[in-house]
């Protein structure tokens, strides 16, 4: 403590200022009353009930759910399969170029990867629409997955899982009784993290979209082009809300997974002493 | 045989959508444009046989790649987003250090409740994060509104649609990549240290520079390499916050494709601008190993 100062507070103070403070002028302005979305003209939730009646951003957000669904669930199958492979497969033939392919896609520009994949939906003749979004948005977020995961997995005390062999359990039953609640936290979080990658996705699915599917962030980008739209300060207000509510909802659960594991350890360790 | 399943299915996939398509874009950054579906030549006829093969390696050229050069369009926008890029970097850095420092210096019961203020920005949408300044900067917008309110100025400033906007956007989207390596480092450094120095003569500003500040580089330059890596080839920021003279790649490249409709030349501008990469990925991937082989 001896060295917090006035210097540290004030940079804490404006650091965090410059973090919310745009979302939250955002969020008053969603309530604006007036068309002209610099000018204060009252408290008003009209933007809301045009936005709910406005079923194009009502399509788009249904499309943009069910792509994030699909998506975020396949990558973290592929991403867990992945790590598992990176942490303990050993060697094996091309497991540089799989690394490889697994850490690419982290540094890899969004234009370069839509464009990509792009031409070869063209080159193989397959219809654009949600399924091309969705192998797209599966390649880049199983690589995400499966950096969380196999941080987990390197941690991880193999003998176990050798203990559940030993005692007669398959290899697959070992994995679903033993290590899979062990590993839960990462992969819960890496399918989140898909998750919400995808929701928010606008360079890739333009490039690998057609006609037939517009995501929620097309959407946006069209419309705010040219400038603020109210409609639009609504939506990003709907979707800082969720974005708060399902992080601290998350927090409270970790905290309070750690509190009751913390006093089952006490509890084991009174009981063994 | 389970063990082969486990390796192939995701091997398959990313061979099957990560690798051929970067191939394709080689390939096709090697190619001419047509007036045809695809809109490039040669397509690979395989029922040609040996000589239909032979003819299509025949007709790939460097000629898009020679037209980069020739055209300065290409070239000044590598490097006005190398530019912006690097700038952006320091102006992050700037402000993301005395932040990281004192989330350090904090009550220890207060730093899980920073780190996750910190964080929570990484899980709002980029594009909205982004577009929230847009009704910030513009010439009715709040920060002008603010300054004439207070009779700082008469006139609005032209903020949006300038370099300017751009480096705020940067910085502002990439500051928590800046934090949170800075802080890591930061948190693990031993205070006695700084005790020893001052002990031992150093004023507080130099027993910073001298011993705080060294002993965070690695957490520097990684936050730097996080900024700067995907900063270059961004596409959002520059088309939402820049004007029609800001020029950065990633912009020039979607332009090329969905305004132009010049594939292979597109393709061009994707293999250099990943070139340009290699060299700051190689970079913080050497930085990240040293990290380890200190920590190990």
């Amino acid at each position: 403590m001896r060295r917090f100062s006035w210097f540290n507070a004030t940079s804490l103070t404006l650091g965090f200022a410059f973090l919310y403070l745009p979302m939250v002028i955002l969020v008053i302005y969603s309530f604006n009353a007036s068309k002209l979305v610099t000018v204060w003209a009252g408290f008003s939730t009209r933007w809301y009930v045009e936005l709910f009646q406005d079923q194009e951003f009502l399509d788009a957000a249904w499309v943009t759910v069910r792509v994030a669904v699909f998506s975020s669930t396949i990558a973290t199958v592929l991403g867990t399969m992945a790590a598992s492979v990176l942490v303990r497969a050993g060697r094996f033939r091309g497991r540089t170029l799989f690394s490889g392919m697994i850490y690419a896609p982290l540094v890899m520009p969004e234009v370069i990867t839509g464009l990509s994949l792009l031409l070869l939906f063209i080159g193989i003749g397959l219809d654009r629409g949600i399924f091309t979004i969705v192998l797209a948005h599966t390649t880049f977020s199983m690589c995400y997955v499966s950096v969380v995961v196999s941080s987990r997995l390197a941690t991880f005390d193999r003998s176990l899982e050798e203990a559940a062999l030993d005692l007669g359990c398959s290899p697959f039953q070992a994995f679903r009784l033993v290590t899979l609640p062990i590993i839960a936290p990462a992969v819960i979080s890496g399918w989140l993290l898909a998750f919400t990658l995808s929701l928010d996705d606008l360079v890739i699915a333009s490039f690998t979209t057609g006609p037939s599917a517009t995501t929620l962030p097309i959407k946006i980008f069209s419309a705010v082009r040219l400038g603020v739209s109210p409609q639009i300060n609504a939506l990003s207000t709907i979707m800082i809300a969720i974005v708060a509510v399902g992080v601290i909802t998350a927090s409270l659960i970790t905290k309070r997974a750690a509190v009751t594991q913390a006093r089952d350890e006490q509890a084991a360790v009174r009981a063994t002493g | 045989m389970r063990r082969l399943v486990l390796i192939a299915v995701p091997y398959i996939w990313l061979l099957a959508l990560f690798l051929v398509p970067f191939i394709i874009v080689l390939k096709i950054s090697l190619s001419d444009i047509a007036l045809a579906i695809p809109p490039y030549t040669p397509t690979l006829d395989l029922s040609g046989g040996w000589s239909a093969i032979r003819d299509f390696f025949g007709a790939l050229d460097f000629e898009n790649f020679v037209f980069l050069t020739t055209d300065d369009l290409y070239w000044r926008a590598y490097l006005s987003s190398l530019r912006i890029a690097a700038i952006s970097t320091l102006i992050t850095l700037a402000i993301g250090y005395p932040i990281a420092y004192a989330m350090a210096r904090s009550a220890p019961e207060w730093r899980p409740t920073l780190l996750m203020l910190v964080i929570l920005p990484f899980w709002t949408s980029f594009l909205i994060r982004v577009y929230s300044w847009m009704g910030i900067l513009s010439s009715e917008g709040v920060l002008n509104q603010f300054l004439i309110g207070i009779g700082l100025i008469d006139t609005p400033l032209q903020i949006l649609s300038t370099n300017i906007a751009v480096y705020i956007g940067i910085v502002y989207t990439y500051l928590p990549f800046m934090i949170l390596p800075i802080y890591a480092t930061l948190e693990k450094m031993d205070e006695s240290l700084l005790e020893a120095a001052e002990d031992l003569g150093c004023s507080r500003l130099s027993a910073f520079w001298l011993v705080t500040i060294p002993l965070s580089k690695g957490g520097i330059i990684a936050g730097c390499f996080l900024v700067f890596i995907p900063a270059i080839g961004e596409f959002v920021i520059p088309s939402l916050l820049g004007g029609s003279d800001t020029l950065m790649i990633g912009k020039v490249l979607w332009e090329e494709f969905f305004s132009n409709r010049d594939w292979p030349v597109a393709s061009a501008v994707a293999i250099v601008l990943l070139l340009i990469l290699i060299v700051p990925i190689v970079l913080f991937q050497r930085n990240e190993q040293k990290a380890r082989e200190a920590e190990g």
